[in-house]
């Protein structure tokens, strides 16, 4: 009984599998036809990338840390510096020139997105070890003044011939096509899910629960904070590399505090400690945002116009609805339980008994 | 650097202090009471700037600053109702969650009411005035920050230390069950808090942004941080502490700038921030805290 479940949620996610490589195949091949849909959805992507390893920290570990636009940050700049064709380089650093270091270093792209990761994975370490010592909102506050500093150092002027300062970076390569978009986001993913699901995601968990308790039975507290911060942040640099990538220019003002702002608000949506919870609550929140866009235009019933809708008005609701979910479903979409068919299934069934039962009440109500 | 320069940076520094020590008292009292790092705090800071704009289109100075006292009061008394109320008793993690949340709503109504263009911030005729002593020359409001600030801390040590209210307010900090077995009104207390704290971001508001000449929908947001930071070097919950820590932000900031490093002058609270973290958690004059298992 329990085989023949387990090859039909095989078999379910096969199918999934397939429509979505089909939807690829049928995009990449529409692609200037779909060029916004497509924009939108690797833009989903990437912050799903950077919305799980910051779930990894937040939801798994129980470490509260803002510092993700940091990390983002030097994970884009990487990307940025090492694929940036060499003869494009002089119109890129036309202000101040390129300082001879970096002048003829390039890679493929794959590789500055190890490198990206790598590098942001060790500044992670070097930060870890002051600031994991602090708890809860000291460190939240001091990982996000790492981001701001890293924010700092990236836009200063005596950085000028390796960053472009205020200038920004442009140039850089995109995606070559939308597999390697999806398929490298989703490795992404998939791997730190290896990783919750192994033995070190089982003492992340026990860390979340109880530190006193973990620290009695034996576990070396801050090797395993450590390992998280930097587990993350190595992810959290590649999402930024991806990022960089996506976008194809970028300048310091990207990386602001309301960058991590954005990524909490999609982990809280989507449940904080579910990783499939993260995944939709980005794509949810990068297309609720284009669909909201309709309160900017201007709207005009039976010829008045409504002065309500104006630019702005899209961010306005959207920071109700979040505020609406944070106060009467601090749970979000997922909680922390994971997607399964199973659940799916549970769900759908339970649709009828929920309406049936809501018409109960309401006869209830009125006698 | 001459003398001169160098005073009147000094005095440049201090003023900005001040207008940071009014905000960051209102972190510490909130922090204090709540263990909430209020982030809504620096964007209430900058709805008290519109506010003042709008106040003054119509009314003259002596009655748009009490119009925009209270405002900002009710602004954040409601923020408290709506938005932290309802999750005093949930994980520390939903209510600073929320924080953000409406920090992030604040600056979007801002965005969406005034656009995200600077605005001008009207001009107080006696705050702008320019006085002169010995070399240096400031406008009143420099000298008046620092002067003002010590005088609202003063009189909020005595409300503290001397008024009834006060001890409510150290008894809720202290041990809330304890509190309300005494039958001090929580929520009471609780709402005053945010009263003060939103009052005295209100009067920080006004001479901060009579400096600095406009408003803009992020403009409470990085001011809101610092602030933060300067509370906690000073040692969360201590009111001294805030004030010690607003002035040697606003000096060390003003010093970098003046020294030309001013990409880096946003950066320095944060390293101060990590300097004073590491050295002495609990800040400047914070009291020891241990966690009961």
């Amino acid at each position: 009984m329990k085989k023949h479940t387990i090859s039909k949620n095989i078999l379910c996610s096969l199918i999934a599998l397939i429509a979505i490589i089909a939807l690829l195949a049928f995009l990449q091949t529409n692609k200037s036809e779909y060029s916004y849909q497509i924009s939108i959805l690797e833009r989903a992507a990437i912050y799903a990338v950077v919305a799980v390893s910051m779930n990894l920290l937040t939801g798994f570990t129980g470490l509260f840390s803002l510092g993700q636009a940091g990390f983002m940050a030097i994970g884009a700049y990487t990307v940025a510096i090492l694929t940036i064709p060499v003869e494009n380089r002089a119109s890129v650093y036309y202000v101040s020139g390129i300082s001879p270091v970096i002048e003829n270093l390039e890679c493929p792209f794959w590789l500055a997105l190890i490198l990206a990761g790598l590098l942001a994975a060790a500044v992670a370490a070097l930060i870890g070890i002051p600031v994991l010592r602090l708890k809860s909102d000291y460190l939240a506050i001091a990982t996000l003044g790492f981001s701001e500093i890293i924010r700092a150092v990236i836009a200063a002027p005596q950085l000028d011939r390796i960053t472009n300062g205020s200038y920004g970076l442009k140039n850089i390569p995109g995606f070559p096509n939308l597999y390697v978009a999806f398929g490298l986001c989703a490795l992404c993913i998939l791997l730190m899910v290896l990783l919750i699901n192994s033995s070190y995601g089982r003492v992340f968990k026990a860390l979340r629960e109880d530190e006193i308790a973990a620290q009695a039975m034996g576990l070396n507290l801050f090797r395993y904070k450590e390992l998280a911060f930097v587990a993350s942040s190595f992810f959290t640099g590649i999402g930024g590399g991806l990022l960089a990538m996506f976008m194809r220019s970028i300048d310091s003002k990207t990386f602001q505090i309301s960058l991590t702002y954005d990524i909490l608000l999609i982990v809280v949506l989507g449940g904080i400690g579910s990783v499939t919870g993260s995944v939709v609550g980005s794509f949810l929140v990068t297309a609720g945002r284009e669909w909201l866009r309709f309160f900017d235009e201007p709207l005009t019933v039976a010829g008045i116009n409504i002065p309500l809708f104006r630019s702005g008005f899209r961010m306005v609701i959207f920071s109700i609805l979040l505020m609406v979910v944070v106060l009467f479903y601090s749970r979000g979409i997922m909680g922390s339980n994971e997607f399964s068919w199973d659940g799916l299934g549970r769900l759908i069934r339970g649709i009828p008994a929920k309406l049936s039962g809501k018409g109960r009440k309401q006869k209830g109500g009125n006698p | 650097m001459s003398l001169t320069t160098f005073l009147q940076q000094c005095l440049t520094g201090i003023s900005l202090g001040g207008a940071y020590a009014l905000i960051a008292i209102g972190y510490t009292l909130v922090y204090g009471i709540l263990r909430l790092i209020n982030f809504a705090h620096g964007d209430i800071f900058m709805m008290a700037g519109y506010f003042m704009i709008f106040a003054m289109a119509s009314f003259p100075w002596i009655i748009a600053i009490p119009l925009v006292l209270a405002a900002t009061v009710i602004l954040g008394v409601l923020i408290e109702r709506v938005a932290y109320r309802p999750l005093r008793s949930a994980p520390r993690m939903s209510a600073m969650i929320s924080a953000i949340g409406v920090s992030y709503l604040l600056q979007n109504l801002a965005t969406y009411l005034f656009t995200a263009l600077p605005k001008g911030y009207p001009e107080i005729p006696f705050l702008k005035k320019i006085f002169q002593i010995g070399g240096l020359s400031a406008s009143f409001v420099t000298f008046l920050t620092p002067v003002l600030t010590l005088i609202i801390v003063y009189l909020l040590i005595v409300l503290i230390n001397r008024t009834k209210i006060g001890m409510a307010m150290r008894a809720v900090s202290r041990d809330y069950d304890t509190a309300a077995l005494m039958g001090i009104k929580i929520n009471a207390v609780i709402t005053f808090t945010f009263a003060v704290g939103s009052l005295l971001a209100a009067v920080g508001s006004v001479l901060y942004f009579t400096d600095r000449m406009t408003v803009f929908p992020f403009s409470g947001s990085l001011p809101g941080l610092k602030c933060f930071v300067a509370a906690v070097f000073g040692g969360i919950g201590s009111i001294p502490g805030a004030v010690i820590g607003g002035f040697i932000l606003g000096l060390g900031e003003t010093a970098l700038v003046a020294m030309g490093y001013s990409t880096f002058s946003d950066a320095f609270t944060f390293v101060l921030l990590i300097i004073i973290l590491l050295i002495k958690p609990t800040g400047l004059f914070g009291e020891k805290t241990t966690d009961k298992v």
